[in-house]
């Protein structure tokens, strides 16, 4: 008898990825839509996109989205999630989006407590625009802005978005995970699931800050890219769980 | 309820916007306007329904008011000009994404933080669109405690009839003044027409996109040409103006708001002298009463604009005019409101140098 072992998630639709071969969207787009069907909420889902390479997310998930302005998901997150607090709303933003251009209106949102659940996707460069330095670009790495590679002096330091979100006290749940590996892809998987229990469960408010290779910015193959995140990315930002007080 | 009140301004505003079913506020302190938020702040906790936050800036504000819309929700914001200007990056993405909401803008002295005076210093941003793109906005431009509370009302109505920005544009005369004000019975919610876009999750029906980015050219150029449709259709349903003491005229006053105000007082006292002056007053500035104004032309040459800036409702009058009269300008810009007698010294000044007493 056949046996299914691999499927188009039921929330994914049918639409080729425009994502460069080696990025890790498709593979966080796919597990949230896992998720999603896995939890049972694809009806009472909301995600909010950013502006930047995910800005297209909704031509692939397939449950209600509303573009925010570049930085501005958690602002308006806000405004959905006050308004129908029954339902599950998600931003998802890159780094230049979340640490840059929208960190007041994420710490804000992280220090009200509002109960939504924020994807906040590392690359450590700006991918839609060409590969300019981020605020998560690390010291010495190269990009279009920081020729020679990012100078502490010149250019300031990688920003530590997650543990500064880490210290408002209405957040609840924050980790740090990887897609460069299939071990790292699990756990990914396993904190995106934990971060919509605890805004289903009414916690507050939940971020994982996932690790992801950008090959084509980086001038890289996809698997130098993932080396480069064991190497590189994670001796500036470690994996591990932030903060957890689910259980408090 | 016909009961007749005493209200301030800005809580005129507020208390007729929870009455029109506004149930989503977000705003930032800022000089002439606290009062609104202020209010906004007690009348949502009573609501059980009701959410107020106080944003971490106009930008968080005005994208919460973007969230709160997508979602269905009657949402408002409120600021002065320099805020204004911060929630301008919202205000376009309301409009390309066709959003209603209501902002309130409580004109100050400007530019840069200027002062906190009442002023008419943003009448091109908001009559123009304001942020960047290819759209406009409703502006609404109250001159009484009672119309304060007429256009709230219309306000809401106007944003979600035609999915759209509208700007209630005010100053701080406006917001503080008391005056008695007869408020409109609350509208029962359940009773809206129904919003068949909004985003509340994909519940037995397909899943909703909610966006402004068209990157294909001839969709985007299509966009843009909806928009403009969209407005023809606003300039032929809403226009508004009123007309005083035009009939007989042979010079007519343009004006807004508090300017307008202040204008009636001089026309009162020119007429008085035995001078033929009206004021025609804009209720609705985009769009613009120009086919009012131009159809005045037949039997008035002389228009004298008078605004709280240097000049800029005056390019509307000329363009409502394409020529057909003369156009006299008056301004006092920086947060200065001019009495009834320098109205009045203007007008009769202008009337006797047009020799406008002489057929």
């Amino acid at each position: 008898m056949e046996k299914v072992v691999f499927k188009r998630p039921k929330y994914m639709k049918k639409a080729p990825f425009h994502y460069c071969p080696g990025c890790g969207h498709s593979i966080i787009h796919r597990l949230v839509a896992e998720i999603i069907e896995e939890l049972d909420i694809g009806n009472k889902t909301i995600c909010v996109p950013p502006a930047g390479c995910a800005v297209l997310a909704y031509n692939y998930l397939d449950i209600d989205m509303g573009e925010a302005p570049h930085g501005r998901g958690a602002a308006l997150a806000t405004g959905i999630k006050r308004i129908l607090p029954d339902r599950v709303v998600f931003s998802y933003q890159g780094d230049g989006d979340i640490a840059a251009i929208g960190t007041a209106e994420t710490i804000h949102a992280a220090n009200r407590g509002e109960n939504i659940t924020v994807i906040f996707v590392n690359n450590s460069c700006y991918g839609m625009t060409g590969g300019q330095m981020a605020p998560t670009t690390l010291l010495g790495q190269n990009s279009t802005t920081t020729p020679g590679g990012r100078d502490m002096v010149r250019d300031g330091t990688p920003i530590d978005l997650s543990e500064m979100l880490a210290i408002a006290r209405g957040s609840v749940y924050i980790e740090r995970t990887a897609v460069n590996s299939i071990q790292n892809i699990r756990k990914t998987k396993t904190a995106i699931t934990k971060a919509f229990k605890v805004q289903m469960a009414g916690l507050g408010f939940s971020l994982i800050e996932i690790l992801s290779p950008c090959p084509t910015n980086w001038k890289m193959s996809s698997v130098e890219s993932c080396r480069w995140i064991d190497e590189n990315v994670m001796q500036t930002f470690p994996l591990k769980v932030i903060k957890d007080e689910t259980s408090r | 309820m016909d009961k007749k009140l005493l209200m301030r301004g800005s809580q005129v505003i507020g208390e007729t916007a929870i009455r029109a079913g506004c149930r989503f506020y977000a705003g930032y302190p800022i000089t002439p306007q606290n009062e609104l938020p202020e209010f906004m702040s007690g009348a949502m906790a009573n609501l059980k329904d009701g959410t107020f936050i106080q944003a971490e800036s106009e930008l968080a504000a005005i994208n919460m008011v973007l969230g709160a819309s997508m979602a269905g929700a009657r949402a408002m914001t409120s600021s002065s000009s320099p805020g204004i200007s911060l929630k301008q990056e919202g205000i376009s993405f309301l409009a390309a994404s066709e959003l209603p909401a209501v902002i309130v803008n409580t004109m100050r002295g400007g530019p840069g933080l200027g002062n906190i005076a009442p002023s008419q210093g943003d009448y091109f941003q908001a009559t123009r669109g304001g942020g960047h793109g290819d759209y406009r906005s409703i502006v609404l431009a109250p001159a009484y405690g009672q119309e304060l509370a007429d256009l709230t009302v219309k306000a809401f109505e106007y944003a979600d009839k035609y999915r759209t920005p509208v700007m209630i544009l005010v100053d701080g005369m406006m917001g503080q003044m008391m005056e008695p004000v007869v408020l409109p019975e609350p509208i029962n919610l359940n009773e809206l027409p129904p919003k068949p876009w909004i985003l509340d999750g994909a519940d037995g029906r397909p899943s909703r996109i909610i966006k402004s980015l068209i990157l294909d050219t001839m969709e985007m150029e299509e966009h843009n040409w909806k928009l403009a449709r969209k407005y023809q259709i606003i300039s032929r349903e809403i226009v508004s103006a009123e007309s005083y003491m035009t009939k007989d005229a042979k010079l007519v006053v343009v004006a807004y708001g508090t300017a307008a105000r202040v204008a009636k007082g001089g026309i009162k006292r020119a007429r008085e002298m035995g001078l033929k002056v009206g004021l025609l007053r804009p209720i609705t500035l985009m769009p613009y009463p120009e086919r009012i104004i131009r159809e005045m032309s037949r039997s008035v040459k002389d228009f004298l604009v008078l605004e709280m800036n240097t000049g800029q409702m005056l390019d509307d009058v000329k363009l409502s005019l394409e020529g057909r009269s003369n156009v006299h300008f008056y301004g006092r810009p920086g947060g200065i409101v001019s009495t009834p007698d320098e109205i009045a010294k203007v007008i009769t000044s202008l009337y006797y140098r047009q020799h406008l007493e002489e057929d």
